[in-house]
């Protein structure tokens, strides 16, 4: 049944299908990112507490799922390479990696930045936010591993187990973080825990959460093709492409270095 | 069965010839814990209040100093690509290594325990439970952090590597084993801690000698 | 028989060799040679399974040897760069925890006449690291005459051994081809005429 996925498993494949994707995911980005930033800027109505601050759930909210998201797409990578043995398994899995810990990143630093006016402090040990600290010295785990090794292909396999040991364990360490939260904080109401939301507020937050994924599947393509380039280097399909490339950009020099050939 | 009892006698006989490498990172917990007092503050309630943690923090920090030797020299002398070639399924010779490693490296520090304890001014009901999370959490230690050794085990700098890969994975564990002390302090049961600490226990056993496995094999790449 | 298939093997994205076939057969001796960074390690240690090469199969006897591993590994006997005997244990220890391992029980006396053989009488219970480089080396190499593996496969068994353990290391690999053995080694200097009889396999550098 995932015969059809085999064909991808060539990096001149792989390649293929990120050329192909590449604008749809731009494209997708721009739209639903400016619909819906400007949405939820501009036209969202005020939250009844919070006033206008509570505006950044529209870019800590799906920074923060897709965070979570990115890992695990990262681990199902490293899965199917190591089921399959298929390097550009392991290639788009690292791809995912940095672009995984940015996410992270900024979904704590606007987590941060709200609890600034929410709590007077710009750093709470607050559930949510702790998780992700820990997702992000994950992500950081995977990153420093795949660097540590200087044969790639033996980085991304070693890299990919640390990943999966990293997707069993996010479930332990989200569950023992609120543990822990309400051990030491009693049941202080998460300003995350909101459960209900108004549509007019909730439209544009789904948007956004569709365009931060288009923007995500646009990175991965973009680093997907740089590292099959960058590791079929001396490959004959992609030193054609190159010659290509080349030929349409500057056809004058593309002429003059066949002539020397020629010569 | 015979085979690996060779194995657990062979990293025997070779652990207590290295007695030197055994006794440092009990060393080093001991004085990491001295530091609590002097850094945070020697009143009895404070102690007793931060112990559980201090103990706990330290046992993690001391087990990534001995963890390295886990496969370190079978790597690197080819011992490792010997058995790999005797034909024993290197899960099983895996495991039997990390239970090796677990009785030179941790029983040490289950002896020293009580000496922490009394350091940090736990009282009696505190110690029990500390000793149990001990019991169910370092073999935990051990079979997580063999893993991230396996994979290490062929890079030249691979300790402090060691210690970024696993202190995240090693965050669960803290949070159940301190809490289950903090409990046993105000006298309510902990059971669903250490329950919890042995679930994850269970499933490391199930699972981690595949893992370290595989990941010798990528070392060996 | 010893056979691989199609191997190609790339390391650190540069690929060392690809579909690269060979047959050996018993009683045959296989000299691999080649410059430094052809691949001739890499190769061995795919014809042990150590590691797995990137497309290709190794097959011993007809039967794929990452499929079944007991068969192929009692019959072989690897040596590589490093000589798998720890530090801090003897001679003694190392081999007789070695044969353990390796499900080879063999009476204690033999285990002396081999350590006699190869010129290590006397150091028996000495921790291997105080041994010299030579005298480690005779060490590991005397799991030869231990082991009743059809298959040997040696990577630079003569590194660091003297004229005379060199002239011993041949004249046993010319017994043990002659009683229908399989060997594959590589070495840098060319095998001398005690060694019998062997095929020559060139290992090209590739870019």
């Amino acid at each position: 049944m995932w015969k059809w996925l085999h064909p991808y498993a060539k990096t001149e494949r792989a390649y293929q299908l990120c050329l192909t994707l590449q604008p749809w995911f731009w494209v997708g980005a721009l739209a639903c990112l400016s619909v819906g930033t400007v949405w939820g800027l501009a036209f969202a109505p005020q939250d009844y507490q919070q006033g206008d601050s509570f505006r950044i759930i529209y870019i800590h909210v799906p920074s923060a799922i897709l965070s979570m998201g990115t890992y695990v797409a990262m681990a199902i990578a490293a899965l199917v390479g190591m089921v399959w043995q298929w390097r550009t398994a392991y290639m788009s899995m690292i791809a995912m990696a940095p672009i995984g810990a940015v996410m992270t990143f900024i979904a704590l630093f606007t987590g941060a930045a709200w609890g600034k006016p929410m709590w007077g402090a710009w750093w709470v040990w607050d559930a949510r936010l702790t998780s992700e600290l820990i997702l992000l010295f994950l992500y950081m785990g995977v990153i420093a591993l795949y660097g540590a090794f200087e044969d790639k292909q033996q980085a991304g396999k070693a890299a990919g187990v640390m990943a999966l040991v990293g997707v069993v364990n996010i479930p332990i360490i989200h569950y023992s973080v609120e543990w822990w939260n309400t051990l030491h904080q009693g049941a202080t109401i998460s300003k995350f825990d909101n459960p209900s939301i108004a549509p007019e507020m909730l439209w544009p937050l789904l948007i956004n959460l569709l365009g931060f994924a288009f923007f995500i599947g646009a990175v991965i393509t973009v680093r997907l093709r740089n590292e099959i380039v960058l590791r079929e280097m001396h490959r004959p399909w992609v030193q054609a492409l190159a010659m290509n490339k080349a030929l349409n950009q500057q056809p004058g020099d593309a002429a003059t270095a066949s002539l020397k050939e020629g010569s | 069965m015979s085979l690996y009892q060779g194995i657990f006698k062979r990293d025997m006989h070779i652990a207590f010839k290295q007695k030197a490498e055994l006794v440092q990172p009990l060393m080093f917990l001991l004085m990491v814990v001295t530091l609590f007092p002097l850094g945070v503050s020697p009143s009895p309630d404070t102690l007793q209040r931060i112990g559980p943690g201090v103990i706990w923090i330290a046992a993690i920090l001391s087990s990534l100093m001995a963890m390295e030797r886990l496969f370190r020299d079978d790597f690197q002398d080819g011992s490792l690509e010997q058995y790999m070639l005797s034909g024993m399924p290197l899960p099983a010779v895996s495991a039997v290594k990390v239970v090796t490693h677990w009785l030179v490296s941790f029983v040490p520090l289950l002896l020293l325990s009580p000496l922490l304890a009394m350091f940090l001014n736990l009282t009696v009901d505190m110690y029990i439970a500390l000793v149990l999370t001990l019991l169910l959490g370092t073999p935990l230690l051990s079979l997580i952090g063999a893993i991230a050794v396996g994979l290490t085990v062929g890079l030249q700098k691979g300790g402090v590597l060691l210690a970024l890969l696993l202190i995240p994975v090693f965050i669960p564990l803290l949070i159940f084993a301190t809490s289950a002390v903090d409990s046993a302090a105000l006298q309510l049961p902990y059971h669903a801690q250490l329950a919890i600490i042995a679930a994850m226990l269970l499933l490391a056993a199930a699972l981690a000698p595949f893992a370290i496995a595989y990941s010798l094999k990528v070392s060996q790449n | 028989m010893l056979e691989a298939r199609e191997l190609t093997c790339s390391k650190r994205d540069r690929t060392l060799f690809e579909g690269l076939s060979l047959v050996v057969e018993p009683g045959e001796l296989l000299y691999l040679r080649g410059p430094n960074g052809a691949g001739k390690t890499s190769l061995l240690r795919i014809l042990t399974g150590l590691s797995s090469p990137d497309s290709g199969a190794v097959l011993y006897n007809g039967m794929d040897i990452s499929a079944d591993k007991t068969g192929y590994y009692q019959d072989l006997f690897y040596l590589g760069h490093k000589s798998g005997t720890n530090g801090s244990l003897s001679a003694l220890d190392n081999l007789s925890f070695w044969l353990a391992q390796h499900n080879v029980s063999v009476p204690v006396n033999t285990l002396f006449d081999v350590l006699e053989k190869v010129g290590l009488v006397g150091l028996e219970d000495v921790p291997v690291r105080y041994l010299s480089a030579g005298q480690q080396r005779r060490v590991a190499l005397s799991r030869l005459w231990l082991k009743p593996a059809k298959v040997w496969i040696l990577d630079e068994p003569f590194t660091a051994l003297d004229v005379k353990g060199i002239h011993m290391l041949e004249k046993s690999m010319k017994e043990h081809v002659g009683r229908g053995g399989l060997i594959i080694t590589t070495s840098h200097q060319p095998l001398s005429e005690q060694a019998g009889e062997h095929r020559v396999f060139d290992l090209e550098y590739r870019f």
